[in-house]
């Protein structure tokens, strides 16, 4: 197999204008004969299912919630990035391009971040014509904050409830087109076979959650909007029913899978509280605009946070990087609070978290500033405090509140403690310029895919990537494949291929079923994350990578000899639903394993404790390495790693630097 | 932390839509710094260890965003405590040896799917019939070009923040879904943005509303009162006086 990127000639700025001029287009009488499926409804499922609607195309949707409005988008905090430089500050496309490119350590494509940082500014365009609340200031001009890795102020939110509103827009705009009868939504749908025909997309197999019913759904394309793996670690600030099964099966079907082991984990969520811990809780990164990290300087210092002094602390970002100060990029700030952490310095009953704290700012950024709009005169250190935490309160209540509700601590007093913890998935499908897959006529966007952010993502551009996928790159690419199928006519779901996809559905459903042993799916989910957070966490090694794969090869073993799935086929069953979606994990977490086993160098995410700088910072190889690992499924556990190689003509390939 | 508590759970049992339902009694060790759910996740894993059927439930960020988790704790939806989600209640809420009656929302319009899952499809249908402004992707101007003020923003914003759950139609004695509607209509019409279909929005989303077979609003309040994000009962205000305006104008 060759890969290609098909990223277009021509000089980075003039790549994607050059793209969509000469990209054939389909026209609207023969789209009103085209029927695309896309499965997920997050941002980029939305707007790619709503945006393709809307130019004429016959879509069905699919998503495993019971409504569309609930894909895990939803939670996203912070904020949405885009080079609109409101702000004065000198932003550009440009600088949002090379911001990204060396945030994500110099391991993603040039052609590909160029273009997301182009359409960026037109989503926020395309947001507020929707009627999405962001954030505005007394002007009535859009309000803008930091986020980790930048110099400049280029963030849109909408309180800490950025994705909501971004999803709700994009959720009326498929609603919308439901209504006028463009787009057949099959909520409480999940995915679980892809069906090729001579080698192309032609549809998917789907389980009706409710009623266990196997359906087949044929398309000239299908599209993957499923969103990232982060919950093969078990915990992460993924939403419950987070999965990888729809990549994982197109990974079955051909599709080669970019990058596995890339996995982000942000440094600022709430600790593990018990054994009984379901999921881990984000507190989002906006909050280090406005919180300082430190530890004790003391090992062990078991003292209340506010009895430590001053010059007892130990504000360690500030310290090691005092350029971003608490705003590094998350992998180097993860790092750094797992170093203090493993040192002995680390806070709380576990003595696995830092602190966050707002005091300083409150007092002397939010507070001052207050007292001299309402010409207070020497306001006393309370004054001040309360004037600052009504403007903490209103950048970031919802947090706050959700802090308190989680820990029973008031955050407004009391620092917070946080750490790491997995939260996003940069590795995903293969795909092209055209975000397209290996397989001809299957494509995936948004989390689902490898593309835009190397090595590790900054934040704030996931939303903005999702949203870019759908509303404005798939629309036109898409027409580059269709323009060729229109004389396709539907196939009928009586195809052989469509039998054969749903027996083998159909076949998998009754093996969890008749197992009939002794443990719980969750039990096994709970371990395969163990395994995979203590060796393909946050810092991983030769060693312990080696022992991963075989422990979850032997634990895979025992899953199909013990596990225990209550209930039955033709119901709704969501034991059921689980079991095919850790089935699915307990493949790719190997194939997670191997791929961090063969990158021999530490980049963004990746940590290989065998290469780092004396300062402990990810030594990455570029001789060598500077490629995306594509790996292609050959047999069971087989896989062969073919590589791209990416190619920096307009960035200077440096050492990552925040100091 | 690790203090354990006896908590009596009465908890609904219901095949389908179809079938009876009834209530069964567990007991569950639980601990204070436990959610709500993950109390039910214990449950779930000792019935499975026992041979029995776990109890079916929604629920997907559990972060009181996505308005999947849904149930009636002690006769009230999400349970106890003001604004917040049953996702996000945790055990400390409760004490030691506690009797807990937990349901599904309870209202025609919401048929049961299994034990405490129902089926809310008619949210989407009520959004699909107008929640929206028709604008098509590439139509939009730049952002910063219509000015709106930062209240308007904040006013479109509080009522933005639904998140679509269902709480206030099974608070309702009549289980109506005027808090809801009244959200998205408070939102759009606040906004430059939604003045085009002002009028005809309304009147499609309470036409849709009622052939959904939501009741009638008799300004009670429980919907407001049980809101797990605090939507004020001045949207439903709203919703009825951008109703009779689009009527007078022969909407
Ligand atoms: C707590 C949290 C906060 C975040 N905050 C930010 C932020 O502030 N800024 C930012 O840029 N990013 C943020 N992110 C990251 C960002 O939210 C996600 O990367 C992004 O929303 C993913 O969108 P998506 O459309 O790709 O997928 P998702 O939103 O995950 O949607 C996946 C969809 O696929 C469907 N699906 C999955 N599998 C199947 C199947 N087999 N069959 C049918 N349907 C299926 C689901 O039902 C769902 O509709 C945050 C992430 C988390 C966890
Ligand atoms: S108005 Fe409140 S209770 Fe009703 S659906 Fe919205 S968030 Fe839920
Ligand atoms: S599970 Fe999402 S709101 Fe409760």
């Amino acid at each position: 197999m060759k890969l290609d990127s098909k990223i277009p000639q021509g000089s980075i700025s003039d790549k994607w204008t050059s793209y969509k001029s000469s990209v054939p287009l389909v026209n609207p009488a023969n789209k009103r004969n085209l029927n695309i499926i896309v499965v997920g409804t997050g941002l980029a499922g939305a707007s790619a299912a709503a945006t393709l609607a809307e130019m004429g195309y016959q879509v069905s949707a699919f998503c495993f919630q019971d409504s569309p409005r609930r894909a895990h988008s939803i939670a996203a905090q912070g904020g949405i990035n885009a080079a609109k430089n409101y702000q004065n500050d000198g932003d550009s496309v440009y600088r949002l391009f090379y911001d990204t490119i060396k945030g994500g350590d110099y391991r993603s494509r040039e052609g590909n971040v160029h273009r997301l940082a182009e359409v960026s500014t037109n989503i926020i365009d395309q947001c507020v014509a929707q009627g999405v609340p962001f954030a505005r200031e007394y002007g009535g001009t859009l309000s803008n904050r930091s986020f980790g890795g930048t110099q400049v102020q280029r963030t849109f939110y909408a309180a800490g409830q950025t994705g909501q509103q971004l999803l709700l827009g994009a959720y009326s705009a498929l609603e919308r087109q439901v209504g006028i009868g463009n787009v057949k939504m099959f909520a409480r749908h999940e995915m679980i076979e892809v069906v090729t025909i001579e080698g192309k997309a032609r549809g998917i197999i789907a389980r009706n959650l409710e009623t266990g019913q196997l359906e087949r759904h044929f398309a000239h394309a299908v599209l993957l909007c499923t969103g990232g793996y982060g919950n093969v670690f078990y915990l992460s600030t993924n939403a419950m029913g987070s999965n990888v099964t729809a990549a994982w099966k197109a990974h079955r079907a051909g599709a080669v899978f970019g990058n596995p082991c890339f996995t982000q984990i942000h440094p600022t969520c709430i600790p593990v509280s018990g054994h009984y811990q379901s999921k881990l809780t984000l507190m989002s990164e906006s909050l280090r605009n406005d919180g300082r990290i430190w530890v004790p300087k003391k090992q062990g210092d078991d003292r209340h946070p506010n009895d430590i002094p001053e010059e007892e602390r130990d504000y360690y970002l500030e310290r090691r990087y005092p350029a971003f100060g608490n705003l590094v990029p998350r992998d180097i700030a993860s790092r750094a609070a797992k170093e203090r952490c493993d040192a002995g310095h680390g806070v709380g009953p576990s003595k696995m978290a830092v602190y966050l704290d707002f005091k300083y700012n409150m007092m002397n950024k939010y507070g001052k500033e207050e007292a001299s709009k309402k010409g207070i005169k020497n306001p006393s250190d309370q004054i001040l405090l309360e004037l600052g935490r009504d403007v903490i309160k209103g950048k970031y209540g919802n947090l706050f509140d959700m802090y308190k509700q989680i820990t029973d601590e008031n955050p407004y007093e009391v620092p917070m403690r946080i750490y790491p913890a997995v939260h996003y998935t940069m590795g995903g499908l293969w795909v092209d310029y055209e975000l397209m897959t290996t397989v001809p006529g299957l494509y995936a966007l948004g989390e689902a895919n490898f593309s835009e952010h190397g090595a590790n993502r900054l934040g704030a551009s996931a939303l903005m990537q999702g949203l870019a996928d759908g509303y404005f790159v798939i629309p036109y690419t898409i027409g580059n494949y269709l323009s060729k199928e229109i004389h396709t006519k539907p196939i009928s779901t009586d195809h052989e291929e469509f039998v054969k996809a749903e027996n083998k559905a159909q076949a998998r459903i009754n093996h969890f079923l008749t197992i009939n042993g002794k443990r719980s799916v969750e039990s096994y989910h709970r371990e395969l994350g163990l395994i995979m957070w203590n060796k393909c966490g946050m810092a991983r090694n030769e060693k312990g990578l080696k022992e991963a794969i075989s422990e979850i090869q032997a634990l895979r073993e025992d899953f199909y000899k013990n596990v225990k799935v209550p209930g039955s086929a033709d119901e709704f069953n969501p034991e059921l639903d689980k079991a095919g979606r850790v089935a699915d994990f307990l493949e790719l977490g190997e194939l997670m394993c191997l791929d961090a086993l063969h990158r021999n160098e530490s980049c963004g995410g990746h940590f290989r404790e065998e290469f780092q700088t004396e300062e402990g910072e990810a030594l990455r190889d570029d001789e060598q390495y500077k490629c995306v690992f594509a790996w292609e499924l050959k047999g069971e556990n087989n896989w062969e790693l073919h590589r791209e190689e990416l190619n920096y003509e307009n960035i200077k390939i440096q050492q990552r630097s925040y100091k | 932390m690790g203090n354990s508590m006896k908590i009596n759970l009465q908890v609904w049992r219901q095949k389908n839509a179809k079938t009876e339902g009834r209530f069964e009694t567990y007991q569950v060790n639980a601990s204070p710094d436990m959610s709500f759910l993950e109390m039910f996740d214990v449950l779930n894993e000792e019935l499975i260890e026992d041979g029995k059927e776990p109890v079916a439930f929604d629920h997907d960020c559990r972060e009181g965003i996505c308005g999947m988790c849904s149930m009636v704790i002690n006769g009230r939806p999400h349970g106890p405590k003001q604004a917040v989600t049953t996702c996000q209640l945790h055990m400390r809420s409760f004490n030691d040896g506690d009797t807990v009656v937990v349901e599904p929302w309870r209202a025609n319009a919401f048929p049961v799917v299994k034990d405490l899952s129902v089926n809310r499809s008619a949210f989407d249908r009520i959004i699909s019939s107008g929640g929206f402004v028709s604008v098509n992707t590439g139509n939009a101007v730049d952002a910063n070009s219509i000015l709106i003020s930062k209240e308007v923003a904040d006013t479109a914003f509080e009522s933005a923040m639904c998140i679509g759950c269902g709480a206030c139609v099974s608070a309702c004695k009549n289980a109506s879904a005027m808090l809801f509607v009244g959200a998205k209509v408070t939102q759009l019409s606040a906004l430059p943005q939604g003045q085009p279909e002002r009028e005809s929005r309304v009147v499609a989303m309470v036409n849709q509303m009622d052939a959904e077979g939501f009741g009638a609003c008799t300004n009670t309040g429980a919907c407001a009162a049980e809101c797990p994000k605090e939507i004020p009962l001045s949207v439903i205000a709203t919703l009825n006086r951008e109703y009779y305006k689009a009527k007078l104008n022969g909407k």
